[in-house]
C-alpha cells in the first residue's frame, strides 16, 4: 500500500519533471515503433493489395497464413530472430543483436501481418461496382487497383492503427533482441518489466501511465477512424 | 467513331445469355435498347463498352474505314454509366473530377468542365457533399455529370431513369437531347419506357433472350 502511493508520487514528480532517462525511453519507443510502423505499412500494404487483388494459384493459402501471422507470439518472434542475429547464426556477422535495428526488425514482423491482413480485408470488401466504375471512366489497370485501395481507406487505416497498438504494447519480442541496454535499447515496456523485477516503482509506474495514455489515444483514434468509416450510409 | 457489333454470343455459367448479336451504331445518333428483364441488355452494354468480352464475335470501332485498337486510348473514348452507378466515397465534385485528373488535363480545363457538367447535372449546390449521402436520382445525376465531363464519343448509359422521379426524369433526358443536339457523341440507353425512347432516340432496338429481334424507328 505505501509503496503504490509513494511509487504514484514519485511517478508523477518524475513525469512532471520531464526527467531526461524518461524522456530518452519515450523517444525511443516511437522513434522504434514509428519507424517499424512505416516499414510494415510500405510491406504489408501492397501485399495485402496484391492478394485482395490479383489472382494467383494458392491464394487461398496465402490469406490463411496472413491471418495466422497475426497472431504470432512475440517471444516466438523474439527467440527466432535472437538465433538468426546472435553471433553463431547465419546473419550474426551483421552485429545487430541487441541494438534498435534488431527492436524494429521484430516490431515490424510482428506488425507486417495485421496491417497486411486488415488491408486485404478492407479492400476485398470494396463493392465490385467501384472497380468496373474505376474501368468505365478509362482507368488503367493501376489507377484502378488506387482507386480501390482510396475507398478501403478507413479499413486500411484501421489496419495500421492497430499494427501501432500491437508494436507499442508488446514487450517479448523486443527484450530477447533489444536486451534493455540502459540510454539505448530499453523502451517503455521492456523498462516497466525489468524496473518492476527490481523493485524500482516509480519509473515503471510513470512509465506505466504514459504508456496508458498512449494506448488510450491509439484506441481512440482507432475508434475515430471506424466510425467515419461507418458513417456512409449505403444506398 | 462508329461501333459495328458482329454475331456476339455470350454465356455465364453455360447459360447462353447473348446469342449472335450484330448491331452498327452511327456516329452522333442515339439508340434506346428495349426488351423484358434479363433478355441481356445490360450484359451487350458491358461487352459493347469494352468492360467484358463475348465468348464469341467481334466488337470494333471504327474511325473512318479503319479499325480502332482496342487500348487505353480507345476505352478512353467511350464510357458507360453503370446502373447504380458506382460513386465514389468522397464529394460530388471529386467523384465528377475523377475521369479528368486520370487523363492527366489541366487544372484550369479540369475546372471548366466540372463546373459546367455540375451545373448542368443540378449538383453545383452539393458539389462539396459526399456522393454517397445523395438520394437515388441525383446520383444517376452525378453518374452522367462524371461521365458527361469526358466528352466520350460514345455514352452507354444503363437504365439511366429507371428509379428517378419526373423531375430527375426530365433533367437527364434534357442532357441526353442536348448531347444529341450537339452531336458529339453517340448515345446509347437502355430503357422500359417506350414513351422515352421517342422522346429522346433516332432508333430502337428490341431484345428478347438474348437475341436483337428488331431494330426500328421510335
Ligand atoms: N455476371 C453474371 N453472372 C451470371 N449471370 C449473369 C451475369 N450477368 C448477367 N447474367 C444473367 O444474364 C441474363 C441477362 O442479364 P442482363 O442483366 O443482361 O439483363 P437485362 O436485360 O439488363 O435485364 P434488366 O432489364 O433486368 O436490367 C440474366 O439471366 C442474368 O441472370
Ligand atoms: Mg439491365
Amino acid at each position: 500500500m505505501h509503496s503504490i502511493s509513494e511509487g504514484l508520487i514519485k511517478a508523477f514528480s518524475l513525469i512532471g519533471s520531464f526527467d531526461a532517462d524518461l524522456l530518452k525511453i519515450i523517444f525511443l519507443t516511437l522513434e522504434v515503433s514509428g519507424v517499424a510502423l512505416l516499414i510494415a505499412t510500405a510491406l504489408g500494404l501492397p501485399l495485402g493489395a496484391l492478394v485482395g487483388l490479383r489472382k494467383f494459384p494458392l491464394q487461398r493459402v496465402a490469406i490463411s497464413l496472413m491471418n495466422t501471422f497475426m497472431g504470432l507470439p512475440p517471444v516466438v518472434v523474439g527467440l527466432f530472430l535472437y538465433l538468426i542475429l546472435s553471433r553463431s547464426g547465419p546473419l550474426g556477422f551483421m552485429g545487430l543483436l541487441y541494438t534498435p535495428l534488431a527492436m524494429i526488425l521484430a516490431q515490424t514482423i510482428l506488425a507486417l501481418p495485421i496491417i497486411a491482413s486488415l488491408s486485404h480485408s478492407a479492400i476485398v470488401n470494396v463493392d465490385p461496382i467501384i472497380r468496373q466504375a474505376s474501368i468505365t471512366l478509362g482507368a488503367t489497370p493501376v489507377q484502378v487497383t488506387l482507386n480501390i485501395m482510396k475507398e478501403a481507406r478507413y479499413g486500411i487505416m484501421s489496419g495500421i492503427i492497430a499494427g501501432l497498438g500491437r508494436v507499442m504494447a508488446e514487450v517479448g519480442a523486443v527484450l530477447i533482441v533489444g536486451g534493455n541496454i540502459a540510454g539505448y535499447t530499453r523502451v517503455m515496456t521492456t523498462t516497466i518489466a525489468l524496473e518492476t523485477d527490481k523493485g524500482n516503482f516509480e519509473l515503471a509506474i510513470a512509465l506505466g501511465i504514459i504508456l496508458l495514455v498512449l494506448s488510450l489515444a491509439i484506441n481512440m483514434f482507432l475508434h475515430l477512424v471506424q466510425r467515419k468509416g461507418a458513417l456512409q450510409p449505403i444506398r | 467513331m462508329k461501333l459495328n457489333v458482329s454475331d456476339i454470343n455470350k454465356s455465364y455459367n453455360g447459360k447462353a445469355v447473348l446469342q449472335d448479336c450484330s448491331v452498327s451504331f452511327e456516329k452522333g445518333a442515339v439508340y434506346a435498347l428495349m426488351g423484358p428483364n434479363g433478355s441481356g441488355k445490360s450484359t451487350f452494354l458491358r461487352i459493347c463498352a469494352l468492360l467484358e468480352t463475348p465468348d464469341k464475335g467481334s466488337v470494333e470501332y471504327l474511325s473512318g474505314d479503319s479499325i480502332v485498337r482496342n487500348d487505353i486510348g480507345l476505352r478512353r473514348r467511350i464510357t458507360l454509366v453503370l446502373p447504380g452507378v458506382g460513386v465514389f466515397n468522397t464529394t460530388v465534385h471529386k467523384n465528377v473530377v475523377y475521369g479528368l485528373k486520370i487523363r492527366g488535363l489541366s487544372k484550369e480545363e479540369i475546372r471548366r468542365r466540372a463546373d459546367s457538367a455540375l451545373e448542368f447535372a443540378g449538383l453545383l449546390h452539393k458539389k462539396d457533399h459526399n456522393a454517397l449521402t445523395l438520394s437515388t436520382g441525383e446520383g444517376q445525376r452525378l453518374g452522367i455529370a462524371r461521365a458527361m465531363v469526358i466528352e466520350p464519343e460514345i455514352l452507354f448509359l444503363d437504365e439511366p431513369t429507371v428509379s428517378t422521379d419526373q423531375e430527375n426524369t426530365a433533367i437527364i433526358e434534357g442532357i441526353i437531347l442536348d448531347m444529341k443536339k450537339k452531336g458529339m457523341s453517340t448515345v446509347i440507353i437502355t430503357t422500359h419506357d417506350p414513351a422515352q425512347a421517342e422522346r429522346l432516340t433516332d432508333r430502337v432496338l428490341i431484345m428478347r433472350d438474348g437475341k436483337i429481334i428488331e431494330q426500328k424507328s421510335p
